[in-house]
């Protein structure tokens, strides 16, 4: 380990994908300086290719914008694009990364992408952004919002295509002088002191499965492609067409797991993500265009996340979504009509065909050759058997003392996975690192403020297409015409995505150039594009609260899908509406409020433990609150895994660590009794054995776990031979071979009250927890009998190959259709359960030893208790409701208040443990500030107004008011006084005080009023 | 599918709603509706406030006396307002307008509280249906007539 002397208070993250571009905001936030690799000319990754994200059809732009152009403007991040690490040397908290950067022939400084020089390139290439469906031309940008925002030249081509043939065009044409023939690449040499590897893995290309017909037939498509396809700025514009003939496909087929669980491309690995997304592809597709008939042909519906059996079942019940369990044994071509016929074998066994327009292919992830080739090789990272990083499941994200790894390089894995990983990978560096932070990092510098007072309202209205989200369904160019009536708009203009880098850099100007002073941005909620808006504003001098946005998605355009005209109508009033408050902004200057650079975590189980280690190992002094007298939480009822964590050791230490750490304060058979404060500076009354305690800290992490449901059904309870996983699981601990007789049998149930109407949630782990349990059996006694009926079988990811060791050790997996459940009766001969095969078409009758019911999690009863105390919300199951399912995993919309562990949904350990290392990460974005810019909306006292009856004061919620007591002309009058710091900015003494004196700023009387006239 | 909206007659009256919605739960629950693509009649325009709690008496009574045929406050569920208890000061409040709306010749049954959270996009949606049709069988606010006269 290097000296506290030479460690070094940057990290190289490699890779700008969403997991890098997360990793390096997260650490930049904490203190460190952050270079950002990416292999290609801009950074965004996959998701930038996506059109809309499950569970929830956000738009993927839009939510990965932010993003991006916060990178862009971070002043602790150095984005280098065209970038490859070639080397990294050196030692934990002192590397040096080397990497070539490859030249762009484009001056980023000086493009200001006219794209002129796009326009008179004569060479023509399949544009890889598009997965080849359209052209580009040898000088182009990677996709529209880009990030750089600049053009780049492609001298290489692509072996079949040539590049760039050095004509000059552009040069001549470039107004600004950007272009650089001549440029050449660039050795660099990074001296930092932790790696962050995250350059992602690469889709499944299916040439190799010929039976699927790619590439030998136009109507077949991969899913990525496909994805292109739906995007309103890919190659058809949103319009879903097929190759052949451009034509609107109506019988579209999803094939799932292709290059995923198949031996034969020794792809035996499931790759987690492909169910959900064909799913939200087809629902996607059908919302295009409603004639289309969307059929999936499918193994398992592994929804096995948050709110996703909830998501394919409304794909089903609303979308019309048809699922055919089946293998696919060819597809073949019409050569007339281009449709493709799908011969396969459905789940009785019968072979049959049906015919489509267009077949997609869910195609799963992988590790490229030349990934496996060049950075794995050169960086010599140890590999699984599937050509990924390995890593210890219990340490999921250390590759290496230093080096780092998040993402789908690691496994494949949807994306907010990623984003914990990538959080979790920046705590690890955080506390490698914690005596360097700050050392090499600046503060943003804005340029002053203008000072508005004076002028007349000129309102600039800025309205979003959102590609074809808000664009597809509302007239955008007649609201801005309409706004341009408005008085006082000064100026108007529509946008593709007004979220986009360029995007900000036109308001900007547009700021200066008609000199305006209040913004509008009618596009999608200000709950999560605000701070974006707020910012470009600040750097036009303008203060940051002199925008306001209006809802015209969300609100308007998705909800009124089928009535253009009434939605554009909305559009314009809402514009009207936001016009009529804006007039009246005033700026705000926000208090300062100290940061109490301290921790609480609340539940001691694995994930807390973690959480409060990684806050620890970062310099925070942490509290840790368990109501049991032990640590340990769930894992107290683990006995053993399949994945090689040994768990005995794992509790020890981490409980060791837990309790040796010289800033963690642990308080076993405590619970939180009472909070005050607000972020930065909360105030805790925790009860103790001992008596209560009281903490001050900044932030607060939750982490109460769940626990194993107990049954009503299947005889648990009043048979002594029916038991839980768990409860089967500690017996087998306990167990000796000689225990378990030949011909013993286990049948277990899957699903038993779950994925119903009471419990619409699958809880993720169950199916390995039957995997594990019944290889055990079979390992103690393989002449025992093990059965496991199943609906969908769960082992996602790498999980899959303990489903074929399972298989190979002879348990038998028979899946059931949640219509028709295995039913169990017992009689003088023991117990007996029926179920109906479907492959075999009739019922099948077990007599049963041992009969064990796969139950999942339940939530604790207590969460909402919590809930309440913290003012975080759960969702209809009982699981803490997360600020965003994508890309805000482990925040809380409250600021300050932080997720993780089986409280947030059912998961696994090494899940635990990134996503507690991750919530850390989190908070102490907020805890390395040594202050915080106070709530904005606060309230003030009109002081010649207020009658002193303090009302206001009676009502408030946080004691932020007091009296005091004036001498105005010889006479003593009472007034009202708002404490600045304490204030939060509901608003309720506003509506409380009887003479008008208070009002809330931004929501003031003379803001909302004018609104208010205008909706009618 | 889209849920096709029943599709009023011509000459069926479209009620003006004004809806207050918090920023925490039930502004964040019309955003699901939308994420979610739930569709809902276009009747309601959305001012989004930071609590139900700071939707003073004044901003209902004088969307009513301007015209709006309902108003409607979206707040968190009883219990979670993110400022402890917002949202029982607004129903406290609105219990006592509704008695002096009585006095203007206002039927009570225009002004809609509702506890809507985050996650119940689907009931923001119902809500907005339910309302709406409601409204529309009331007719149009007699107030606003007067001032037609
Ligand atoms: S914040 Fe939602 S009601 Fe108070």
């Amino acid at each position: 380990m290097a000296k506290k002397s030479d460690k070094i208070g940057a990290v190289a993250v490699v890779g700008g994908g969403i997991t890098g571009i997360q990793a390096a905001l997260d650490l930049a936030d904490m203190g460190f300086k952050v270079y950002l690799l990416e292999k290609s000319s801009a950074i965004g990754g996959v998701m930038a290719q996506l059109d809309k994200t499950f569970p929830t059809n956000d738009c993927s732009m839009c939510i990965l914008s932010p993003k991006l152009v916060d990178c862009a403007r971070h002043v602790n991040i150095e984005l280098f694009t065209n970038t490859e690490v070639q080397k990294i040397e050196g030692k934990p908290g002192n590397f040096i990364v080397k990497a070539l950067k490859k030249p762009r022939y484009v001056d980023m400084e000086k493009c200001t992408s006219c794209g002129s020089c796009e326009e008179v390139c004569p060479i023509k290439l399949p544009n890889l952004f598009e997965h080849g469906l359209s052209d580009r031309k040898a000088i182009y940008k990677l996709y529209p919002q880009a990030i750089p925002n600049a053009y780049v030249i492609d001298k290489e081509g692509d072996g079949k295509h040539r590049g760039c043939v050095n004509c000059m065009k552009c040069t001549d044409v470039c107004e600004v002088g950007a272009i650089n023939h001549d440029e050449k690449p660039e050795n660099l040499k990074l001296n930092v002191g932790a790696v962050i590897v995250a350059t992602g893995s690469q889709p499944f290309n299916p040439v190799i499965k010929p039976e699927f017909g790619y590439k030998k037939y136009q109507n077949v498509m991969t899913s990525v492609e496909f994805e292109r396809v739906l995007s309103a700025s890919g190659p058809f514009e949103g319009k879903i067409l097929r190759p052949s003939d451009k034509k609107t496909p109506k019988k579209i087929a999803w094939v799932h797991c292709v290059g995923s669980r198949d031996k034969s491309v020794e792809h035996e690995y499931c790759s987690s993500m492909c169910c959900m997304y064909t799913a939200k592809e087809a629902v996607i597709a059908k919302e295009h265009d409603a004639d289309i008939e969307p059929t999936v042909f499918y193994i398992d519906i592994r929804s096995f996340g948050k709110d996703f059996d909830k998501y394919i079942d409304r794909a089903k019940r609303e979308h019309g979504l048809r699922y055919v369990r089946s293998r696919i044994s060819e597809i073949v071509e019409n050569q007339k009509t281009k449709d493709l016929v799908i011969r396969y074998e459905d789940d009785s066994g019968e072979l049959k065909e049906e015919t489509f327009n267009l077949v997609v292919l869910s195609v799963g992830l992988c590790i490229a050759e030349e990934q496996r080739n060049e950075l794995i090789g050169r960086l010599g990272f140890e590999t699984n058997e599937f050509g990924f990083v390995y890593t210890n499941p219990d340490d999921p994200v250390v590759l290496k003392p230093g080096i780092f790894v998040a993402g789908s390089f690691l496994e494949p894995q949807a994306i907010p996975e990623s984003v914990m990983q990538a959080s979790a990978a920046a705590a690890n560096a955080a506390a490698l690192l914690k005596d360097v932070r700050g050392t090499l990092v600046k503060e943003k510098q804005y340029p002053a403020e203008r000072d508005v007072s004076g002028e007349k309202p000129r309102v600039g209205v800025f309205v979003c297409h959102c590609g074809i989200n808000i664009g597809g369904y509302v007239d955008v160019p007649a609201v801005v015409k309409f706004a341009k009536s408005l008085d006082d708009v000064a100026y108007a203009e529509a946008n593709l995505y007004t979220c986009s880098e360029d995007t900000q850099k036109k308001i900007v100007n547009a700021i200066k150039k008609h000199n305006l002073n209040r913004i509008l941005v009618a596009a999608c909620t200000p709950r999560t594009h605000e701070p974006l808006f707020q910012k470009s504003l600040r750097d036009a001098g303008l203060n940051p609260y002199l925008l306001e946005m209006t809802n015209i998605r969300e609100q308007c355009s998705w909800v009124h899908m089928d009535k253009p005209k009434e939605a554009t109508d909305k559009a314009k009033q809402l514009v009207a509406m936001t016009v009529a408050k804006i007039r009246f902004l005033q700026p705000i200057q926000e208090a300062e409020i100290p940061v109490t650079q301290k921790a609480l975590v609340i539940g001691g189980g694995i994930a807390g433990m973690t959480a409060a280690l990684s806050l620890a190992d970062q310099g925070y002094e942490t509290a840790l609150v368990e109501k049991e007298q032990v640590l340990g939480g769930y894992l107290n009822k683990v006995y053993y895994t399949v994945e090689g964590i040994e768990i005995d050791q794992l509790l020890k230490e981490t409980v060791e660590k837990v309790q040796k750490h010289d800033i963690i304060k642990v308080y076993t058979g405590s619970s939180l009794v009472s909070l005050n404060g607000y972020v930065g500076s909360y105030e805790s009354e925790i009860k103790t054995p001992k008596g209560t305690a009281n903490f001050n800290h900044g932030i607060i992490v939750v982490t109460v776990g769940a626990d194993e449901y107990k049954p009503n059904s299947y005889l648990y309870g009043k048979n002594p031979q029916v038991f839980t996983q768990s409860e089967l699981e500690k017996k087998l601990s306990e167990c000796l071979p000689e225990d378990i007789h030949d011909g013993e049998t286990f049948v277990m149930i899957q699903c038993v009250e779950s994925r119903d109407e009471q419990r619409p949630y699958c809880s993720r782990i169950c199916c390995m927890q039957a995997v594990k349990n019944a290889i055990r059996i079979k390992e103690l006694n393989p002449r025992a009998e093990v059965f496991v009926l199943y609906r969908d079988l769960m082992t996602y990811g790498f999980k899959e190959k303990f489903y074929k060791t399972a298989r190979e050790k002879g348990v038998m997996f028979l899946q059931y259709d949640a219509e028709k459940k295995p039913i169990v009766s017992a009689n003088d001969d023991g117990l007996v359960v029926k179920m109906f095969e479907p492959m075999l078409q009739r019922e099948l009758r077990i007599p049963v030893d041992t009969l064990v019911l796969s139950t999942g999690l339940q939530p604790n009863l207590d969460n909402s208790v919590i809930a309440q105390m913290l003012k975080v919300p759960v969702n209809d199951d009982g699981f803490f409701l997360e600020a965003h399912v994508k890309l805000r995993p482990v925040d809380f919309s409250t600021r300050g208040v932080f997720v993780a562990g089986n409280c947030h949904m059912p998961k696994f350990i090494g899940e635990s443990i990134y996503q507690a290392q991750a919530a850390a990460a989190r908070a102490a974005t907020i805890l390395a500030q040594p202050k915080l810019a106070a709530e904005p909306n606060i309230a003030v006292v009109d002081e010649d107004m207020c009658s002193g009856c303090k009302l206001c004061i009676s009502v408030c919620p946080y004691n932020a008011i007091d009296s005091v007591e004036e001498k105005i002309n010889g006479k003593t009058v009472v007034r009202a006084r708002v404490n600045e710091g304490l204030c939060q900015g509901c608003g309720v003494c506003v509506a409380t005080c009887p003479s008008g004196a208070m009002q809330q700023r931004g929501f003031k009387d003379e803001q909302i009023l004018p609104m208010v006239e205008e909706t009618v | 599918m889209i849920e096709k909206e029943k599709e009023p007659k011509t000459e069926e009256f479209e009620p003006k709603i004004v809806g207050f919605l918090c920023n925490w739960c039930s502004y964040a629950g019309a955003d699901l509706a939308g994420t979610s693509r739930i569709q809902y009649p276009p009747n309601v325009r959305i001012i989004r406030v930071m609590c139900s709690g700071s939707v003073d008496s004044m901003y209902i009574l004088r969307a009513l006396l301007e015209g709006a045929d309902g108003v409607f406050i979206g707040g968190c569920h009883p219990g979670d307002c993110h400022y402890i208890d917002g949202n029982y000061k607004a129903r406290r409040r609105i219990v006592l307008l509704k008695d002096i709306l009585n006095t203007f010749g206002i039927e009570k049954e225009r002004v809609w509280v509702r506890w809507i959270s985050a996650s119940e996009g689907q009931k923001f949606a119902e809500t907005m249906r339910e309302m709406t049709e409601e409204i529309r069988k009331l007719g149009p606010n007699p107030i606003a007539k007067q001032w037609n006269i």
